[in-house]
């Protein structure tokens, strides 16, 4: 890819990061309600709320406190959050790890089940399985993750309870772990039986966050490997007596993955978004239930901080997902 | 005549909605607010005449869920309706004139694409305050990219089609073929996602009632019976299943729908 390609790519998200954040800030500054209300004591004195006012800078024009807050952010300083009393990238740094686990693994389950489902409707095509799998994808597709992950706390938290509905880990277990990293760090440690543990307790909501992008991936994937298995290289691979099995993953599946890659990550930026609300059915403590809270709470600076950080990560995964098609795709790797 | 029968079904449960919101008092058993707590957390059938049983407070649950059929509707009709104006507005100006009005919508549906829409319409809820109002106007702020960026896309290659550059041969005027030739052409694509973004809107209003931000707790609202519900899942199952099943059947509906007509309007789908 040119030089000139990526610094234009680079520069046009700066733009959009730089957009998010007025966006951010104007939103959080003309909510009403006063944040500072939530937080004095009874009894205290006008010049007791003046000074708290002049502690976050409240009392300054709002133009003026946006560049404050920009020039803050640019030193990664993101204020303190005023319902927990913590720095908000501290807070931001507990948290992201419990949503960036769970919404990689929900992109992998994506993966691998839709990915499953191209390749059996493709392999069955013309027949009743493919007709099947057909209409049950067209359902996974239309209902979002908030009607899944209930109908699974319903149906598998609790008519038949099989798997944990709510938290990251089992609370009893200890497994002395120094990062939020639980998988992570617990396969490299060797903590097997935690990490099966917090697995399960992924298991649900990361259903409901990868149906319907499964869904769409199946679609797409097969709808390419359709036309690619009526082309004359695979009725020459069928005739130099190559298992269809073999054509499938190799020849089909292979020339089918770059469309769908894309498109995968494109989606992948929904998937997140997904887990605020994903988050929040199952209890789970990310940075999206973490957001509810804080917009619920009047937290200025933590809002402002998520709503940042759920910014910097779209734009990221978009520009990794360009640059990832770009590098794949020779056509416009040379253009 | 469509012969679909996905626009059939899914428009078939819509009107069956639409008649239960307009007829909601007379088809209710029971004041879908009235308290009866020594029939509380009744289960479906125990309670005589309580069908689908009873909440925590003893409200009867069909004549909520029936009652909650106008909230979802409303937001679905107005708000769709709403951002698709906005937003088919927006794509048709930035797909035919291009230039800085293209360069301008673009970027701000880009700014608009960073944000988690679910955290955004809580955030825009909270600042306007809770009501149907901000609801709607949370969705209509959020989901205008979804129409603004097809037509876009849709407008920049109709606008290259011979029709349009006919029209111009023949010194029709710029908003002239805008309006009269590449808006007709567009429209099929807009109907379509009006339908999809109906769905979007009922889901959107249910997940900023189970967060407690939608109207206020004395109208019913299927978010507000999925909210108690999962609260009270392990006493009272039933309160979650029936809410829950309703706006399954009605996103469904929306959606099934929109691929109908999306394959009837589209001549080449419809082979």
């Amino acid at each position: 890819m040119p030089f000139s390609l990526i610094l234009s790519r680079a520069l046009s998200a700066l733009v959009t990061l730089f957009g998010v954040m007025v966006v951010v800030f104007v939103l959080v500054r003309v909510a009403p309600g006063d944040p500072i209300s939530m937080m004095i004591a009874p009894g205290a004195t006008d010049a007791d709320i003046a000074a708290l006012r002049a502690h976050y800078g409240l009392d300054l024009p709002v133009w003026q406190q946006f560049w404050i807050w920009f020039g803050q952010v640019l030193h990664g300083n993101l204020g303190t959050s005023i319902s927990m009393k913590q720095g908000v990238i501290t807070i931001i740094g507990q948290r992201l790890p419990a949503t960036l686990e769970l919404a990689i693994f929900a992109l992998a389950m994506a993966v691998v089940w839709g990915g499953f489902i191209a390749l059996v409707s493709t392999a069955w095509r013309g027949a009743w399985v493919e007709r099947l799998i057909d209409n049950f994808n067209g359902i996974m597709l239309a209902v979002p993750d908030f009607i899944w992950g209930l109908a699974f706390v319903l149906v598998l938290g609790v008519l038949a309870p099989v798997l944990p509905i709510s938290g990251r880990s089992d609370p009893s277990i200890d497994a002395g772990l120094t990062t939020q990293f639980y998988i992570l760090e617990g396969l490299l440690r060797g903590k097997f039986a935690f990490v099966w543990d917090v697995l399960k307790h992924m298991l649900l909501p990361a259903c409901a966050l990868a149906f319907p992008l499964a869904a769409v991936i199946g679609r797409v994937l097969k709808n390419t490997m359709m036309d690619v298995m009526v082309q004359d290289y695979i009725t020459l691979a069928r005739i130099k007596g190559l298992s269809s099995l073999r054509i499938l993953l190799q020849e089909a599946l292979r020339n089918a993955a770059v469309p769908a890659l894309a498109l995968t990550g494109v989606q992948f930026t929904f998937l997140i978004g997904g887990t605020v609300i994903t988050e929040r059915i199952f209890s789970y403590p990310g940075i999206g239930n973490l957001a509810i809270d804080a917009v619920i709470n009047r937290d200025l600076p933590l809002i402002q901080g998520l709503v940042l950080t759920f910014g910097i990560i779209f734009i990221t995964v978009n520009m990794l997902v360009d640059a990832l098609t770009v590098w794949l795709n020779p056509r416009l790797r040379h253009a | 005549m469509p012969r679909d029968p996905r626009i059939w079904l899914g428009g078939g449960f819509i009107l069956f909605l639409a008649l239960a919101a307009i007829f909601a008092p007379l088809l209710a058993p029971f004041d879908p607010l009235e308290q009866d707590l020594m029939a509380a957390t009744a289960a479906p059938g125990a309670e005589p005449g309580h069908w689908l049983g009873t909440d925590s407070l003893g409200r009867d649950l069909l004549s909520r869920l029936i009652h909650g059929t106008r909230i979802a509707l409303t937001v679905a009709f107005v708000a769709a309706t709403l951002a698709c104006l906005l937003g088919t507005t927006l794509g048709l100006l930035a797909g035919y004139y291009r230039g800085w009005v293209d360069a301008g919508v673009s970027r701000l549906i880009d700014i608009w694409m960073a944000f988690p829409p679910v955290l955004l319409s809580i955030l825009l809820v909270a600042v306007l305050g809770a009501g149907l109002t901000s609801v709607i106007a949370a969705i209509v702020v959020i989901d205008w990219t979804r129409f603004a960026r097809v037509v876009r896309a849709e407008t920049l290659q109709q606008a290259r089609l011979e029709y349009a550059e006919a029209a111009s041969a023949l010194g029709m005027g710029r908003g002239a073929i805008l309006w009269r030739e590449v808006l007709p052409n567009v429209l099929p694509v807009v109907l379509v996602l009006l339908s999809l973004e109906m769905g979007i809107a009922v889901i959107v209003e249910a997940i900023l009632s189970f967060v407690g931000l939608s109207v206020s707790t004395d109208t019913p609202t299927w978010g507000g019976m999925i909210a108690e519900g999962r609260q009270i899942i392990y006493q009272a199952w039933w309160v979650l299943v029936f809410p829950l099943g309703a706006l399954f059947l009605t996103v469904l509906a929306f959606n099934q729908l929109g691929d109908g007509l999306r394959q009837w309007l589209d001549p080449i789908l419809k082979r």
